[in-house]
């Protein structure tokens, strides 16, 4: 912490994250982090800034422009008891390791009962005029793949929570930072060694009338949609924050529905195949008579994301989207 | 085949004529002008996202480039707008992408010189880097299987060769024995990791062997120089005699991109290369006392540039910026439109402001 974080007590998403990985690295020797330009520069973003020279070049291995290499060399390593780190520069170039983790990762210990243990972070996410290659939201990707867990949050201190649960879980775990969040969102830590577990979503805001089921930036979307709707609507939204995409929290997601009987999902991710069918699918699965209205999405369009604001902005849902969706659905 | 690594001397290539000797210092001129012109839009905030420049390395660029005939094709990277412009890019093209403007080439969807034009024949790079090179595999077979007199180049980092994408690229290429020339831009750096921690390897023109392939290296300072062993590498691929490796050893002079302080360059470094080897300084040199050129010549050329890129800069200035729903369109050939999605329905633009926010890409220490 510098002088400053420490009278405040508040630290950025992005150093939340850090201070996980100080932590976890501090406690277990077997914890160590790869990736592009991650040592003495302290990586693109400056997440690990300073891990080097606490832990010294065996520790945070700076690697060549080899993602497949980066995600593989994590597996063979994990098969022998230690517990890598990757980080990939940009979350778009996972997908240069969609072999690795999909094929051998996923299936490491389903078919040859080798444990894989190892996180795979980046910073993810649009509304950064960052154009169809920095902007990429590749969860659902992954989804689809039994063996891998997902994470993605929204807060500092999940951040840090789901971090080290991430590298104490026995399996691989995507985690997936959202880069528009790294420098806008922060908060005081919980003393002491601070774990999120896993697959338990978390109420951002309670609410009666409608829920919001989301995860990472439209979390914060969200939260000022429903204030606006409160305002100008009286609408008492509740806002689910899912925070692990896989496992998926369906008894969260059931108890929301019960309460308000009306529920608007929404993503950043672009629409069809995103994360928003498979909750509406569970949602109908689990929760069906419940309901009032039909579940509504609110995603990205079907587009690759373009770089020009007007586009982007128009391409990614945003905070009046989400109050016209909700109205619509508070009126049915 | 084995790889030669002595640099074909190239202080007179006879082939040039007098006024290409000079167009070479036109077009370099013209990449560092338009750069810093750039500068400047960034600093007034006017480009949207990061800024990339390739000061000190526009000889390799423009050298390689001039090496190819007009229905040639290449493929350009991140340090290669003296590419582009040889090939028929106009700063004006530039500035518009670079401002994100509605009628710049990629009509805002791309970020800087993301773009290219079958036409006048370069292909636009994405982000994931070596990618280029399997593709460019294919543009050159297509070349070959036609029967067509035609050569292909790509160009990639000394970073990108650490890639799979290159690996499988220029093995395929070489095996199909297509007309490709891979350059090699060895600038040091691969963001901040040095080439030590890239490669193993003394050389990268020492992988030409491994692949079966000719591989030439050249000082991608010197123009003539690049020039002379882009123009063996484009004759051996138009002789049907396959792929060439061609390392150019260069040095990148600014960050990874505007925002990259460099804090990890040792001292004194950039000063050096600046001071001593400056490929515009270099070549200026060469015109003068070795080409009989004069400095009327030479003041001539920079005053063109600077006029070209006032004119340039003024015409973006005016280019409308997109309209929201053309991100709609050209997903697909059919349908051409995707739907705009019920929560959208009647909505001409998203917001009413456009937040930009500031480095969408990597921050300074702090
Ligand atoms: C597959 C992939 N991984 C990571 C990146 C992020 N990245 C962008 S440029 C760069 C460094 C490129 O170095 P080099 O190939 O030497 O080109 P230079 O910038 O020096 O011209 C990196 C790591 C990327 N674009 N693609
Ligand atoms: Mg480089």
């Amino acid at each position: 912490m510098t002088p400053a974080e420490a009278a405040t007590g508040e630290i950025t998403y992005l150093e939340a994250i850090r201070e996980a990985l100080f932590e976890e690295m501090e406690r277990d020797p077997n914890v160590f982090c790869l990736g592009e330009d991650i040592g003495r520069y302290g990586g693109a973003f400056k997440v690990t800034n300073g891990l080097i020279d606490r832990f010294g070049e065996n520790r945070v291995i700076d690697t060549p422009i080899s993602e497949a290499a980066i995600v593989g060399a994590a597996a063979g390593a994990a098969h022998m008891g230690l517990r890598p780190v990757c980080e990939m520069q940009f979350i778009d170039f996972i997908s240069c390791a969609y072999d690795m983790l999909t094929n051998y990762v996923a299936t490491a210990r389903y078919r040859a009962f080798l444990p894989c243990p190892m996180v795979v972070r980046g910073p993810s996410g649009g509304y950064v005029r960052g154009g169809p290659f920095h902007s990429q939201n590749p969860e659902a990707a992954f989804l689809h793949t039994p063996g891998l867990k997902i994470v993605y949050p929204a807060t500092a201190s999940d951040a840090k929570g789901l971090l080290k649960s991430a590298i104490r879980d026995e399996d691989c775990v995507l985690f997936f930072e959202h880069k528009y969040l790294y420098r806008r969102v922060k908060e005081a830590m919980p003393a002491g060694d601070h774990i999120v577990p896993i697959g338990k979503a978390r109420i951002a805001r309670e609410g009666r009338d409608l829920s919001i089921i989301t995860y990472a930036a439209t979390v914060w979307k969200a939260l000022e949609a429903a204030e606006q709707l409160e305002r100008e609507d009286g609408l008492s939204v509740e806002v689910l924050d899912l925070r692990s995409l896989l496992p998926m929290d369906d008894e969260a997601i059931v108890a929301t529905v019960r309460r308000t009987n009306r529920v608007l999902v929404v993503h950043e991710d672009t629409e069809t195949g995103g994360i928003a069918g498979e909750i509406t699918a569970r949602i109908n699965d689990l929760a069906f008579e419940w309901l009032d209205a039909p579940v509504k999405r609110v995603a990205a369009h079907d587009v690759p994301l373009p770089y020009a604001p007007a586009l982007e902005d128009f391409v990614l849902p945003q905070t009046s989207d989400i109050v016209r969706a909700a109205r619509w659905l508070a009126a049915y | 085949m084995t790889a030669s690594r002595a640099a074909p001397a190239a202080s007179h290539p006879s082939a040039l004529s007098r006024d290409q000797l000079l167009e070479l210092y036109y077009w370099m001129r013209l990449t560092r002008s338009l750069e810093e012109r750039l500068v400047n839009l960034y600093r007034q905030t006017k480009v949207v996202g990061g800024l990339f420049r390739s000061l000190g390395q526009e000889a390799d660029a423009v050298g390689s480039a001039f090496a190819l005939e007009r229905r040639d094709v290449l493929s350009p990277l991140i340090r290669n707008l003296g590419s582009m412009l040889v090939k028929g890019a106009t700063p004006l093209e530039i500035l518009r992408q670079y401002m994100a403007r509605g009628d710049s080439p990629t009509r805002g969807r791309e970020l800087n010189i993301h773009f290219g034009d079958t036409e006048r024949g370069f292909i636009g790079q994405i982000s994931h880097l070596g990618d280029m090179v399997p593709v460019m595999a294919g543009v050159t077979l297509s070349f070959k299987l036609r029967g067509e007199d035609r050569v292909g180049l790509v160009y990639v980092g000394d970073g990108a060769t650490s890639t799979g994408a290159f690996h499988e690229g220029i093995n395929f290429a070489a095996v199909q024995r297509c007309p490709l020339v891979v350059v090699v831009e060895n600038n040091g750096y691969a963001y901040s990791t040095p080439v030590s921690r890239q490669t193993a390897a003394r050389h990268f023109v020492d992988k030409a062997p491994g692949y079966g392939i000719r591989g030439l290296q050249a000082d991608g300072n010197d123009v003539l120089a690049v020039y002379q062993a882009t123009k063996e590498a484009v004759d051996t691929a138009r002789a049907g005699e396959g792929v060439t490796l061609v390392e150019l050893i260069t040095y990148r002079r600014k960050g990874h991109a505007e925002h990259d302080n460099q804090s990890y360059v040792p001292e004194g470094e950039i000063d050096r290369w600046a001071a001593e080897n400056d490929p515009l300084d270099r070549y200026v040199r060469v015109l003068r006392t070795q080409l009989g050129f004069d400095a009327e010549a030479i003041a001539g050329i920079e005053a063109r540039v600077g006029a070209e890129i006032d004119a340039a800069t003024d015409e973006a200035e005016r280019s409308p910026m997109p309209e929201p729903r053309d991100c709609l369109v050209g997903v697909y050939h059919d349908p051409p439109l995707a739907p705009v999605l019920w929560y959208r329905e009647g909505v001409r633009s998203a917001v009413d402001s456009h937040e930009r926010p500031q480095g969408w890409g990597t921050y300074d220490a702090r």
